[in-house]
């Protein structure tokens, strides 16, 4: 095997690496960076301007969209973590082997079928004429028909249902690893169930809590479907502005700053949350 | 006084298999009392039962005189040091040794006094920062002895600590360990399939098979006289034939040798000869022996411990024979033919198991 | 608490509706979804009203089911072409960026593995309209200077997939560098010193061994591009993909065709799944 033929083998693996993450990842989003500089001048030409950036700051509307924005996002975290921990301890520490399997493979159905077709199951559910509305009044808990759509309410449920899966792999692999044992040795040193969960299960695993709230966390805040489907008109979701000014008003400029505002935002949050748990990225993602 | 450990009918079934069958026995305050048993005996089973972990199908456990159904493990008198050892890798040396510690809620400056006379006594003075991770194989050993021997246990409930270390390193420990015993008094009860391990550090040793125990004896009993064909064959290396006919003095292997013992009794199964035992090139003046040839047919050469392998004579049997390091067996080779000879009372003769 | 150890009824009961209750919750909308597909009723809602095929197979003129109406099943086929091609691409491009990383020793690897792996964590709508910026720009630069416009600078189909191969050969590259990681290097060298040459090692050792992580991930990819919204909502022209058309129907309105298409996605992607998994069981 002579060096020159195995460089040229190497360029061949390079060149189309090279070419996807320059054209594709790096050059759009040094792209996104100037346009989000850029704005028309009275001659309608391009020009440098912070007028984008002004403009958020200035106009209440988009920082209140935008600290919304986060705070949901901080919410669905949260509430997704609660609600599959404790199912992802079921999977790994409970269940039989069986079981476990069995119900972390029925875990996977909803995320390939798409967040799509599960918004739409959740709309024909929660709508004024929507089957939980026709449950209720038919067993007479409801007399006139409650509007359960449209709100914050039902806009943060499927944010949550299209999270869990991302937060519930990490948990049950975090939680595999965890050896039986040293829930017994705890339990066999005195140590009553709380103390167990606190002091031996969560520090077990939260490298894996951490990259299932980062990749949620990441998801939520760059969900669009959610928020417009089930949240209605008021949702006011960051990545809406960014859809308006894209498609509706046409002003890509304010809506390359508003993209690369939400890129900043995520970036930190992931940062953040891989130097809380000291973990490296791809580790953190599942690699 | 009554025994520190009571156990009374023992029995546990899972779904269609009976893991423990009926149990009674006791062990002594400050007993280094060992149950010895191949894999899938029942012996962990045990264990976790005492420990708390399962349940009994039937039968009580007393501890101190005081039953434990129904004591949850957090809140019983023994302690335990898992086959793994379970050290919590989120916690350094120190907090591991202290975490039972705090769970009875000892005062902060109780517990850094009492850590630290623990971590001493186990040769871990100042390891208090160390993480679980950067420990050797015996250091990790002995933390997971410090952590439960600080909590003062009734009982140090052991399961198969030593499996997991190298060779070297085990046969260190079982010297370490016994010497640990002995110091602190503890009463230990240590579960392990391996005989050695057992014979070398306990005082007395429960031999257990199918659920059941075949004896309990001391270490020096259990090897000279034991009481079962299961014991003879699973405690120390020996040699098993076949009977044919046993009784009227004699006994027939069913490959036809033929051997003298006065007190044979009738319905004999089994024959059991240890190798050193077995008396090579033996003086023609001894009497009352019987005397056969071997041709050998392999040296297994091990230092102190080396053994021939060879063919008796007439009957076609391979037998291990200990081959003592001196002048006088030197010159014996690899398809010699030598006289050896073996007393009657060495013949250890046992009825068919399950009859 | 946990298997091994003795558990208290309460705690049995509580664990066990809760888990009822979870698994309800994810299955609920699914569940409706497929029973009201076959509803005899032109409103997708209770009460039932007998069974009916109609909206998989009525040929108008009052109820047009889905195998008669073009444009979903244009959609549909738009979809699983991009989803082809979305998949070959990225398992080409995703494999040799894992032999880099794993077998290659070069400079700027550390950086350049960062920038690959960054995708996972750039949201959707940013991958979208950053490659849509960058798209026009090139475009209006070369219509600008040559005269020609180029088609696949617009949003277009070409558009499309270049928007989802950007982010899904990272899930392809992350999973074949794991599988490459497990591969004991003594079978290469064992093979070469049997006298195999290096083009022969990877035909017959290397390739072999990473066929389950190459199957599984081209299912994966494609099921990745058969359902992604955030990013092709930017980048997608006159040919909207299945979800495009599904997001602008419901935004319109439901009707029970949308359950009927539902229900064979879920079947599907079900199916691919299943497939994935037996696939990944091997393994």
């Amino acid at each position: 095997m002579s060096s020159r033929h195995f460089r040229l083998g190497f360029i061949i693996f390079l060149t189309p690496v090279l070419l996807w993450l320059l054209t594709l990842i790096v050059i759009p989003h040094i792209d996104l960076l100037i346009a989000s500089f850029q704005a028309e001048n009275d001659q309608g030409k391009l020009v440098f301007s912070q007028e984008n950036y002004r403009n958020f700051f200035t106009d209440s509307v988009y920082w209140y969209t935008f600290v919304r924005t986060a705070f949901y996002s901080i919410l669905v975290t949260v509430i997704t973590f609660l609600l599959t921990f404790p199912l992802a301890f079921y999977i790994t520490k409970i269940a039989s082997k069986r079981l476990g399997g069995f119900l972390s493979m029925l875990l996977l159905l909803p995320f390939w079928v798409g967040e799509l077709v599960s918004i739409y199951g959740w709309m024909i559910l929660l709508r004024e004429s929507g089957v939980i509305n026709y449950i209720l009044l038919g067993v007479g808990l409801l007399h006139k028909p409650v509007p359960l759509l449209y709100n914050d309410f039902s806009m943060v449920l499927g944010l949550v249902y299209m999270s869990m899966l991302f937060m519930v792999v990490p948990l049950i692999s975090a939680l595999e690893s965890l050896d039986d044992s040293l829930i017994e040795a705890a339990s066999d040193l005195g140590a009553s169930k709380f103390t167990i969960f606190t002091r031996i299960v969560i520090p077990y695993a939260a490298p894996g809590i951490t990259s299932g709230a980062i990749v949620v966390f990441m998801l939520v805040l760059g969900d669009y479907l959610s928020p417009n489907l089930l949240g209605g008109k008021n949702s006011l979701w960051f990545t809406e502005q960014i859809y308006n000014e894209f498609i509706a008003s046409f002003n890509w400029n304010q809506g390359a700053a508003f993209g690369f505002l939400l890129l900043l935002l995520s970036s930190a949050i992931v940062w953040l949350g891989l130097r809380m748990s000291r973990q490296r990225l791809d580790k953190a993602v599942g690699a | 006084m009554s025994p520190i450990l009571e156990v009374r009918d023992l029995k546990k079934v899972f779904k269609n298999f009976t893991a423990v069958d009926r149990l009674s026995f006791t062990v002594e305050e400050g007993d280094f009392f060992s149950i010895l048993g191949p894999s899938g005996c029942g012996k962990t089973t045990m264990l976790r039962m005492i420990a708390g972990f399962l349940e009994p199908t039937e039968g009580e456990i007393y501890i101190r005189g005081k039953k434990m159904a129904g004591i949850p493990p957090n809140r019983r008198p023994v302690n335990m040091v898992f086959q793994n050892l379970a050290l919590f890798p989120m916690m350094n040396v120190e907090h591991n040794v202290a975490f039972g510690l705090e769970q009875r809620g000892v005062p902060r400056s109780e517990i850094k006094k009492r850590v630290d006379d623990m971590l001493e006594r186990v040769g871990l003075a100042g390891y208090n920062a160390k993480k679980v991770t950067q420990l050797s194989g015996g250091q990790r050993q002995r933390v997971a002895i410090a952590r439960s021997l600080v909590l003062e246990p009734s009982i140090l409930l052991l399961d198969e600590p030593l499996g997991a270390l190298d060779r070297k390193l085990r046969e260190h420990m079982k010297i370490e360990l016994k010497l640990l015993q002995k110091e602190i008094g503890t009463t230990f009860i240590y579960i392990t399939h391996d005989q050695s391990e057992a014979l070398v550090m306990s005082n007395k040793v429960a031999v257990m098979n199918h659920g059941d125990f075949e004896q309990i004896d001391t270490p020096q009993n259990l090897y000279k006289n034991p009481r079962t064909a299961f014991v003879a064959g699973f405690v120390g290396e020996t040699n098993r034939f076949e009977l044919a006919q046993s009784g009227h003095g004699t006994l027939r292997t069913r490959s036809g040798w033929k051997l003298a013992k006065e007190d044979a009794q009738e319905g004999m199964h089994w024959l059991f000869i240890r190798p050193e035992s077995v008396i090579l090139l033996p003086d023609p003046r001894m009497e009352n022996l019987n005397r056969f040839h071997v041709t050998i047919k392999t040296i297994l050469f091990d230092g102190a411990n080396t053994k021939i392998s060879g063919i008796i004579e007439g009957s076609g049997d391979e037998i291990l024979i200990h081959l003592p390091q001196n002048a006088k067996f030197a010159e014996i080779r690899e398809g010699d033919r030598v006289e050896a000879a073996v007393h009657p009372r060495d013949l250890r003769c046992y009825p068919k198991e399950g009859s | 608490m946990i298997r091994s150890m003795p558990r208290s009824l309460g705690y049995r009961i509580g664990y066990a509706i809760f888990v009822i209750l979870f698994y309800l919750f994810l299955f609920a909308p699914l569940i409706v979804i497929s029973v009201l597909a076959f509803n005899d009723s032109q409103f997708v809602s209770l009460p039932w009203n007998g069974f009916t095929l109609d909206w998989f197979f009525a040929d108008g003129p009052d109820r047009v089911g889905l195998f008669h109406d073009p444009e979903l099943l244009h959609s549909l086929w738009i979809s699983v072409e991009t989803g082809l091609i979305v998949a070959a691409l990225s398992l080409v491009v995703g494999t040799m960026g894992a032999f880099l990383f794993v077998q290659e020793r070069f400079c700027c690897k550390e950086p350049l593995y960062f920038l690959a792996i960054a995708p996972l964590v750039i949201p959707g709508v940013i991958l979208g309209i950053s490659i849509l910026l960058t798209a026009t720009l090139v475009g209006d630069w070369i219509e600008k200077t040559t005269g020609i416009d180029l088609e696949f600078l617009r949003p277009s189909f070409w558009l499309v997939i270049l928007g989802q191969f950007s982010f899904i050969a990272t899930f392809v590259l992350l999973v074949v560098i794991s599988r490459l990681k497990k591969f004991d290097h003594t079978l290469e060298e064992a093979a070469m010193d049997l006298g195999a040459n290096r083009w022969t090692v990877i035909r017959r050792i290397t390739i072999p061994f990473l066929m389950p992580a190459l199957v599984g991930s081209f299912v994966v990819a494609f099921l990745m591009s058969f359902g992604n919204f955030n990013t092709t909502l930017f980048l997608v022209g006159s040919d909207a993909t299945l979800p495009i058309e599904l997001y602008t129907q419901i935004r319109d309105g439901s009707t029970p065709v949308l359950n009927a298409v539902s229900f064979l996605l879920i079947v599907f992607t079900s199916g691919m799944a299943l497939l994935y998994l037996l696939l990944s069981k091997k393994e």
